[in-house]
């Protein structure tokens, strides 16, 4: 899974590639957690435009990431959702936490 | 011997092989010419109950997953993951949303997935000897879609 990163005028721009689940997750996580460490950003987005599935391990990321962003006083988006990911995110109504855009 | 097609396959609970798993299922059942939805739910599942035999079942070894699927009637496809693990004692309380052994690290929403993405799910498991996850999807043929 690959992660690329872009810091411009305090948001922090995750762009992630590949398929996102448990074995994936963890080094997603940790770069993603060190990287909002080092930058202290006020926004975060996640872009999930290169990301074709993910399973349960996928909502933890968000979920962890959002809760990262709070205790910074800050906020998370994630943007261009595909079909799959948005139907594992609604299935556990992670949009009650995390506002996500669908790909369209 | 039935004449119906199967595949049985067996693998290490190295997580590296949670993506080998759902694709060999989803290959396994792109005969029956699923949408990518049904697809997508059915790499899901999959990858839901092979991550629990990596995490759950095997927590601090490696040990041995099996992943079988098959074709039992017309436009349905069965898929049974199978491990030798720690097991689990109260099947119907793991399989309440949001129940988890896992702490942080989970959401405990792996088997509302299995039982929402599939048509019907079924878990044996006896502590110390392991667990036994069967799941079924029919598969709708295109014309009706
Ligand atoms: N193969 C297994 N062997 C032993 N215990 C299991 C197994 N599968 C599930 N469990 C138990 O059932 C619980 C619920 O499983 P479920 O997949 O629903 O949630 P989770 O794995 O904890 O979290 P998530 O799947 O959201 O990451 C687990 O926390 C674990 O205690
Ligand atoms: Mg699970």
């Amino acid at each position: 899974m690959s992660v690329q990163t872009n810091f411009e005028n305090g948001e922090l721009r995750f762009s992630l590639g590949g398929e996102l689940d448990h074995h994936s997750a963890r080094d997603v996580m940790r770069k993603i957690a060190d990287e909002i460490d080092r930058r202290l950003p006020g926004k975060c987005v996640l872009d999930l435009a290169g990301v074709g599935f993910t399973d349960s391990s996928g909502i933890a990321v968000l979920l962890r990431t959002h809760k990262h962003m709070r205790e910074l006083g800050g906020s998370l988006s994630v943007e261009n959702v595909h079909a799959q990911p948005a139907k594992v995110f609604r299935a556990a109504n992670v949009g009650k936490m995390v506002a996500f855009q669908e790909v369209r | 011997m039935k004449s119906e097609n199967y595949i049985k396959v067996e693998f290490p609970s190295m997580s590296a092989n949670e993506a080998f798993a759902r694709n060999v299922a989803a290959i396994f059942a792109a005969r029956l010419d699923p949408t990518l939805d049904e697809v997508g739910d059915i790499k899901t599942a999959v990858s839901e109950a092979v991550t629990n035999s990596i995490v759950h079942a095997y927590p601090s070894e490696l040990g041995r997953i099996q992943l079988r699927c098959r074709l039992p009637e017309h436009n349905l496809v069965e898929i049974v993951v199978r491990d030798w693990g720690v097991g689990i004692a109260d099947v119907p309380q793991a399989m309440e949303p949001m129940f988890t052994t896992g702490g942080e690290d989970r959401s405990g929403m792996g088997f509302s997935m299995m039982e929402g993405f599939m048509d019907s799910l079924k878990v044996r498991s006896s502590p110390g000897k392991g667990t036994t996850v069967t799941m079924k999807k029919r598969i709708l043929s295109k014309a009706r879609k």
